[in-house]
């Protein structure tokens, strides 16, 4: 009866070592980091804008490896948390939440402000509104506005379009345009900025939120909503200068973290980021220099 | 010596073999592990509601039944394409077509199978959910039915294969005394070739939903992803693997939402797991016939 068995336990006791084996391996490799190599993970929105830096200083420290990830900024900040990065880009905050876990584990996040953008507001070409106030947007964005004859437009039915859950963009939006209450449940989530281009581009009566930097990229295909702030009726539009003096109401702080003091690479980076150099490249890249 | 070599060798294999059973094993141990707090924390009530909405500053609500409808809705439209496609393919192949007919055919059958689901979501973003819109006079393109087409090409290519190994194996006997009968071809292909060949056919069609209901990319990048209860296919809905897909990257690690979305993925698994057991049983049925 017992000998029966005694074959299929070595098995499953073999089969178990050889996963082991295989994890292991994965684990050594990304331990090798030294100073002269240099990872980078988080915010989708800033992935265009840290290439653009890695590469511009791998030009000037030619011994210098940088590898820049996307995913989000909440998986830039775990992967902080879990130590597979050396810096996190997070185009939002660091949540108190997230600081207590990082404090568990030893590691205490260090913020750098390297640049900030604008979220455009965009809708189809052929959509006849060009102007929205703040609380017009909130009103739509949480389902109490459905229909574009009550923000003065076509008498059609509003396609809500918002990022995925996982994005910094549809958590800032969320804070700062629907004042912290819930989108409605209508809203399509869509996986990428790009998505929504896509789509409001081909669908008359959508309206979608994104950076400005890929608004600006997708030209004549959307049109930017101007905004009007709360208690004022001029249509701000954003642009370099709105956004910089703070007329433009929708706009944010870039962010780079680290792990407590951080290393000379990271360090100089950062600096280098932060430099005339690095900020011209803000400019063109479609952000905006602080 | 050699009797000791025999051993070693048995013994590879069989870990080799019974890596998957262990894989198995390990992934409903670690899913459980994860899941489990939540249903002590806020309770498994909480996973019970009709509304899901991870990321709120107002009221984080955990509720299942919108992603479960959501890939239920989605399988069902897939499936009600699929299986007329599939099953009459399968008939055409195995008893009508001649062979260079199936020469013909068959690669591209195999062809569809092996197109990454990426782009099968990239083909329904760009092509598909436009024509959709259009057709129906909707007011996106993005929904259950957008979503349904694409997972029934997918579905296809399996329900094809397996079916046309079903019938091939309906005995000779059968037929020929159909003919014999005086029969035509036609009769005897739909009253007593595809009856005889029932259960590898249902069995088929089992492992096409199992395709279908796991499915990920091309569902999050055509269905808009909006969590709500519905039956009507012209209507933006979020599955369960999508929901997964979307939020896991960036969900703090540890908290209720992290615990939500295990729990996600082990009602996923199940559904999976009882069709695959379904589609066992009716395949042993089928082996048995005379």
């Amino acid at each position: 009866m017992f000998k029966k068995y005694r074959n299929i336990v070595a098995a499953l006791i073999l089969a178990a070592l050889m996963t082991g084996i295989t994890g292991g391996c994965s684990r050594n490799q990304q331990e090798t980091g030294n100073t002269k190599s240099l990872t980078i993970k988080g915010s989708d929105t800033m992935v265009h804008l840290v290439t653009a830096w890695a590469e511009a200083y791998m030009k000037v420290h030619p011994n210098a490896e940088i590898s820049v990830t996307g995913g989000g900024s909440g998986t830039g900040i775990a992967a902080l948390l879990n130590g597979t990065t050396d810096l996190c880009a997070a185009s939002r905050k660091i949540k108190p939440k997230e600081v207590e876990l990082a404090e568990s584990k030893s590691i205490f996040p260090k913020e750098f402000v390297v640049g900030r953008d604008g979220i455009a507001v965009v809708v189809n070409p052929d959509n006849s509104i060009n102007d929205l106030s703040m609380e017009q947007l909130k009103k739509i964005f949480t389902g109490a506005y459905t229909n574009w004859s009550q923000v003065k437009g076509e008498k059609e039915k509003i396609v809500v379009l918002s990022r995925e859950s996982n994005s910094g963009t549809y958590v800032f939006f969320q804070k700062t345009v629907l004042k912290k209450e819930d989108y409605t449940a209508e809203a399509l989530l869509m996986p990428a900025s790009s998505s929504i281009i896509q789509s409001v581009s081909v669908d008359k009566t959508s309206i979608g939120y994104i950076g400005l930097g890929y608004a600006l990229d997708a030209g004549e295909k959307v049109k930017i909503v101007n905004i009007i702030n709360d208690n004022s009726t001029d249509p701000v539009s954003p642009t370099m200068e709105t956004v910089k003096n703070g007329s433009y109401p929708i706009a944010r702080p870039l962010h780079l973290y680290t792990d407590g003091k951080p290393s000379v690479i990271a360090q100089t980076f950062i600096e280098f980021c932060n430099s005339a150099e690095g900020q011209k490249i803000v400019v063109e890249t479609g952000y905006i220099p602080l | 010596m050699s009797n000791w070599k025999d051993k070693v060798i048995k013994l590879i294999f069989l870990s080799a073999a019974s890596t998957s059973v262990l894989v198995v094993a390990l992934i409903f141990l670690f899913l459980g592990n994860e899941a489990i707090p939540f249903a002590r924390d806020p309770g498994i009530g909480e996973l019970w509601q009709s509304r899901w909405s991870p990321v709120s500053f107002v009221k984080e609500s955990f509720g299942i039944i919108p992603l479960i409808t959501g890939s239920l809705l989605v399988t069902l439209i897939a499936i009600v394409l699929a299986v007329p496609f599939g099953v009459g393919g399968a008939v055409y192949l195995s008893e009508i077509a001649s062979k260079g007919e199936k020469e013909f055919l068959k690669p591209f059958i195999e062809l569809l199978a092996g197109i990454p689901s990426v782009v099968i979501g990239f083909f329904g973003l760009i092509v598909l959910s436009p024509l959709i819109k259009q057709v129906f006079h909707l007011s996106s393109g993005l929904n259950a039915i957008t979503g349904g087409i694409l997972l029934a090409l997918m579905a296809v290519p399996t329900i094809v294969s397996v079916s046309e190994d079903a019938i091939r194996a309906v005995p000779g006997y059968l037929t020929e005394a159909s003919l014999a009968l005086g029969a035509t071809r036609l009769q005897t292909i739909w009253k007593v070739t595809v009856p005889a060949a029932i259960s590898g056919i249902s069995a088929a069609i089992l492992l096409g939903i199992g395709r279908v209901i796991g499915e990920t990319m091309t569902v999050m990048m055509v269905t808009g992803n909006a969590a709500r209860i519905t039956l009507s296919p012209f209507q933006s809905v979020r599955t369960m693997t999508a929901t997964i897909a979307a939020e896991m990257g960036e969900v703090p690690f540890g908290s209720d939402h992290y615990r939500a979305l295990f729990w996600v993925g082990i009602i996923l698994l199940l559904f999976t797991f009882a069709l695959v057991l379904l589609s066992h049983r009716i395949m042993k049925k089928y082996k048995s016939l005379p």
